[in-house]
């Protein structure tokens, strides 16, 4: 629900000073400069050409990849949607000579952990092994990312759960909000469409179409990268060449054309019989390399991305009660980008609450925050960058978003200094630019009192 | 791919951002032949002291990042209500981030957002934790104030009204707008029909809605003192340092000799009859099924009956691999996903829960049919030596794993003292997991799988009503 939106803005900005260090392969590395701890990040490209960010760290006997094809579920196409969602679930269902159970014995045996996730533009994989089994967890996703099987029992099965979280999904609040306000903001465009699919698109996709998808998205030139933990410059390239070498440089996506929403609806009610309404609300933003990106962002922390210190929080749930959970968020995606926001409160308090947002949007939008305001998110978003860091399996999330965003391996450096430097001014021209609250959309699902207004 | 179809019983956090994994257990390094080396690494090196006024110090050191994660744990939470206010240990923690004479209403969590960290708390059954991330060099002001509103809470009627309706709002969110977690709510007021257990942390919403100002300082004053709670702190510190600045902030607050007592909860009788609760809902998009047995915590186990309900549980209902996957998902092909788990980190019980989503061309009675025929295989036969060395395997691994993470570290040890366990016996796990048979676990399964303590639950779904009008339904 909310915090599964929210999420999305905790992978994002960086800081870092550039130091030159040797290593076998290494040609760069860049050192992430706190107090007492430095996070050295290597460039490394591999004997094959693979491109890679390492973060050495001994300390723990194991170690997390990351990595990202371009193509997510933006590539499903019209009529199969859900095909890279359903390719997520099959990943670990049997790859080479290994059946679905062998596969997953194995990799039970071996404590290995992989996953895959499909965003929007990126098909995103995470590795873990401990160091002890490392080679042998190298052979079971070498074979997954080259020789998956798509075997028809597997397939049914999976299929079979896929459905039964559709059918759950529909029922959903959270759920249906988030597809619907989606659907409403982009209708025709690939971003609109269900990323989990529909039950009809489920039924018709079959084995062959899981490898087409795979063949046009899991290639080398759209492959992103990083490595933490225990493992060596030299034995993190073998390992990205023995898995990766492998597959074919280029691929085929069909292009996703840039977008900005263009909803249907500018309040859609979507009734349901739960107690609790549950709207999603939202407008275009400014893409990642926009040059008001940051401030946006910094704009976004401000009015609901801050948690217990933003001014949605504070007006709707501190001061009055209303809701649990409120919040917003800035996502960019390749070809649009979005300030979105929702909130949860009982069907007779949903036209206040979001009233309350509304006008609080058009005061942040005419007036401002306050430097106040800006200064306390300013020292929250410089001040816990660090926490980010500090797990293995935290940095490499992280860095891969960098890598993937193409913030260069010095963002991790520059980005305090470049929230640091916006200005009182800066902002306030952002949110005049981006908070056009006339042109809100909103998607409400429950049994909302006096929605959508009469007349 | 394995889908979870239940989730575990809830615990209400103050904030939106649910904490995830609340740890099954007090997992810790186990001695595998194969994977000694490994684990002798990567186990904590813990210290653990007590200031002069009774509280508890855990220190975990992780000196990676110059970050630390700082936690009080009081030993108090939901079971311990007075009859009447359920809810009351979490609305007191919400309370929490309100007021003191030093800092002005609301401004707890501002502040540690202004010094680059993160706050938040959570209430269960059995404790009431408050913890922030930040930055090493902070960590004076953090314990600072932690220390402050242990003592000085303020309260104002406006503030407590106005967050009580948060926690209905909570309420709604978590429980009313689910039906699957509705019937979770209503299997454990079921299960247990005489411990506190039944009564839902966040509270029933008829209790909740009549909570006041002074209910909650009660609460307060009764149980909220430096012997009441235990500190831990993982990250960048030194046990030295630590105690050091625990001395300057909550060493300098008085226990209360009223606390501290044995905490005796009512205790359940023995049990005469399985229940069934069958929960059907328009708002329900499939069929499931759940039973929940009463089974021993670690707290309240025989040596070595928890650690072999862990193996067995893993063994029976771990994802893909496991006995009810195989049999219910693959070989019958009469539900869509099915699992299991043992929840053994409560003081006074512990629990057993398996669960299925039921295939479409299936039945509820079917899938029971054939959740009973695994259970029944157990308790005859026991479980091959691949299945044993697997599982145990299984949870060496989660143990390094979990030692990349501080704050993990930090609620292991949190959760397992708080719950009765002590530092050894964490660290000793281990050797007991590694000690544990086939044929312990057999026995384990024809102790616990005794379906006169379970209650079994199922959903599903009704058909909407005609009650979305075309009218007002623009998609």
């Amino acid at each position: 629900m909310l915090s599964v939106i929210s999420s999305s803005h905790t992978r994002m900005l960086g800081f870092v000073s550039t130091v030159l260090a040797p290593a076998l392969l290494a040609l760069c590395a860049t050192t992430f400069a706190t107090a007492a701890h430095a996070m050295k990040i290597q460039d490394i490209t591999t004997p094959a050409g693979i491109k890679a960010w390492l973060v050495e760290e001994h300390s723990v006997p194991l170690m997390a990849m990351r990595f990202s094809f371009k193509g997510g579920n933006a590539q499903d196409g019209d009529g199969k949607e859900g095909i890279a969602h359903f390719l997520t679930g099959m990943m670990d269902e049997g790859a080479g000579d290994l059946d679905s159970l062998a596969f997953q014995n194995r990799m039970e045996e071996l404590a290995m952990r992989m996953s895959f996730e499909d965003g929007r533009d990126n098909l995103y994989g995470s590795f873990e092994t401990l160091s002890e089994n490392r080679a042998e967890s190298q052979k079971l996703l070498k074979l997954v990312i080259n020789k998956p099987r798509f075997d028809a029992d597997a397939h049914e099965r999976v299929r079979a759960q896929l459905l039964s979280g559709l059918a759950a999904a529909a029922r959903n609040p959270d759920a249906v909000a988030n597809d619907k306000w989606l659907a409403n903001a982009f209708p025709g465009h690939p971003y609109g469409r269900p990323a989990t699919g529909s039950i009809a698109s489920m039924k018709t996709i079959l084995p062959a179409d899981l490898e087409t998808y795979r063949r046009n998205v899991f290639v080398k030139s759209s492959l992103r990268l990083v490595v933490v933990g225990d493992i060596t410059a030299a034995e993190a390239a073998a390992l990205i060449d023995d898995v990766f070498g492998a597959l074919p440089v280029v691929g085929k996506l069909t292009p996703v054309a840039a977008v900005q929403p263009k909803p249907v609806e500018k309040m859609q009610v979507i009734e349901m019989p739960v107690p609790q309404s549950v709207a999603r609300f939202g407008l275009g933003a400014m893409g990642r390399k926009d040059k008001d990106f940051m401030a946006a962002f910094v704009l976004n922390h401000i009015i609901g991305g801050g948690g217990f210190s933003s001014r949605l929080m504070e007006e709707v749930r501190e001061k009055r009660g209303l809701a649990y959970s409120v919040s917003s968020y800035i996502q960019p995606f390749d070809a649009t980008s979005l300030f979105g926001g929702g909130v949860a409160t009982k069907n007779e308090q949903m036209a206040q609450s979001l009233a309350i947002i509304r006008a609080e949007l058009k005061r942040m939008a005419d007036e401002g925050p306050t430097q106040s305001e800006l200064d306390g998110a300013k020292s929250n978003l410089t001040g816990s960058f660090a926490l980010r860091f500090d797990t293995n399996s935290k940095i490499a999330t992280q860095l891969l978003y960098f890598l993937a965003e193409d913030l260069g391996i010095d963002y991790v450096d520059r980005r305090n200094a470049e929230i640091d430097a916006i200005s009182l001014d800066d902002i306030k021209k952002v949110a005049k630019r981006l908070l056009v609250v006339d042109d809100l959309f909103v998607t409400v699902v429950g049994k909302p009192v006096g929605l959508p207004p009469k007349g | 791919m394995s889908l979870s179809s239940a989730s575990r019983s809830a615990t209400p956090v103050r904030g939106v951002f649910p904490l995830g994994l609340l740890l099954s257990a007090v997992s810790a390094l186990m001695f595998l032949q194969s994977f000694a080396t490994m684990a002798a690494t990567a186990q904590a090196r813990v210290s653990e002291f007590k200031l002069d006024n009774g509280m508890q110090v855990i220190v975990v050191p992780d000196t990676r990042a110059p970050v630390v994660t700082h936690m009080v744990w009081y030993k108090v939470g939901a079971a311990d209500e007075p009859h009447g206010s359920s809810g009351i240990a979490h609305f007191l923690e919400h309370l929490m981030f309100k007021s003191t004479e030093k800092i002005a209403i609301g401004e707890f969590s501002k502040i540690v957002a202004r010094l680059g960290g993160q706050d938040n708390a959570f209430t269960s059954n059995d404790c009431t934790a408050y913890f922030q991330r930040i930055a090493k060099d902070r960590l004076p002001q953090v314990m600072e104030m932690e220390a402050d509103r242990m003592i000085n809470l303020k309260l104002t009627d406006k503030e407590v009204l106005t967050e009580r309706d948060v926690i209905l709002e909570e309420r709604r969110s978590r429980i009313e707008n689910s039906p699957a977690a509705i019937l979770d709510e209503q299997m454990s007021a079921s299960l247990y029909q005489n411990h506190p257990y039944h009564i839902p942390v966040i509270g029933w919403m008829h209790e909740m809605a009549k909570l006041s100002q002074a209910d909650a300082l009660a609460f307060y004053k009764k149980y909220y003192a430096p012997n009441n709670a235990i500190l831990v702190v993982a990250g960048d510190v030194t046990a030295e340092g630590v105690k050091a600045l625990a001395e300057a902030t909550y060493g300098k607050i008085k226990s209360n000799p009223a606390v501290g007592a044995p905490r005796v909860r009512p205790s359940e009788p023995e049990a005469r009859a399985p229940r069934r609760v069958d929960l059907r809902d328009q708002r329900a998009g499939r069929t499931t099924l759940s039973r929940h047995y009463i089974a021993p915590s670690y707290t309240t186990a025989a040596p070595g009956e928890a650690e072999a309900l862990d193996l067995l549980l893993k063994i029976m209902g771990g994802g893909t691999t496991g006995r009810l996957y195989k049999k219910l998902v693959v070989a019958d092909a009469v539900a869509s996903s099915a699992g299991g788990y043992y929840s053994g980190s409560n003081m006074d019980s512990g629990k057993i829960g398996l669960s299925a989503v039921i295939a479409d061309d299936s039945t509820i009675e079917k899938t029971e049919a054939a959740m009973d025929a695994v259970i029944a295989e157990l308790k005859a036969t026991p479980v091959s030596a691949e299945e044993l060395e697997r599982a145990k395997k299984a949870y060496i691994a989660e143990y390094i794993y979990e030692s990349d993470n501080q704050s993990t570290l930090a609620r292991r040890y949190g959760w397992g003292v708080v719950a009765g366990s002590t530092i050894a016996k964490i660290d000793a796990w281990p050797q007991e997991i590694a000690k544990v048979t086939a044929e312990q676990i057999r026995a384990a399964a024809v102790k616990y799988f005794e379906l006169k303590n379970s209650v079994t639950g199922t959903l599903a779904p009704l058909p909407l009503e005609a009650a979305a009008t075309p009218a007002t339904q623009k998609q």
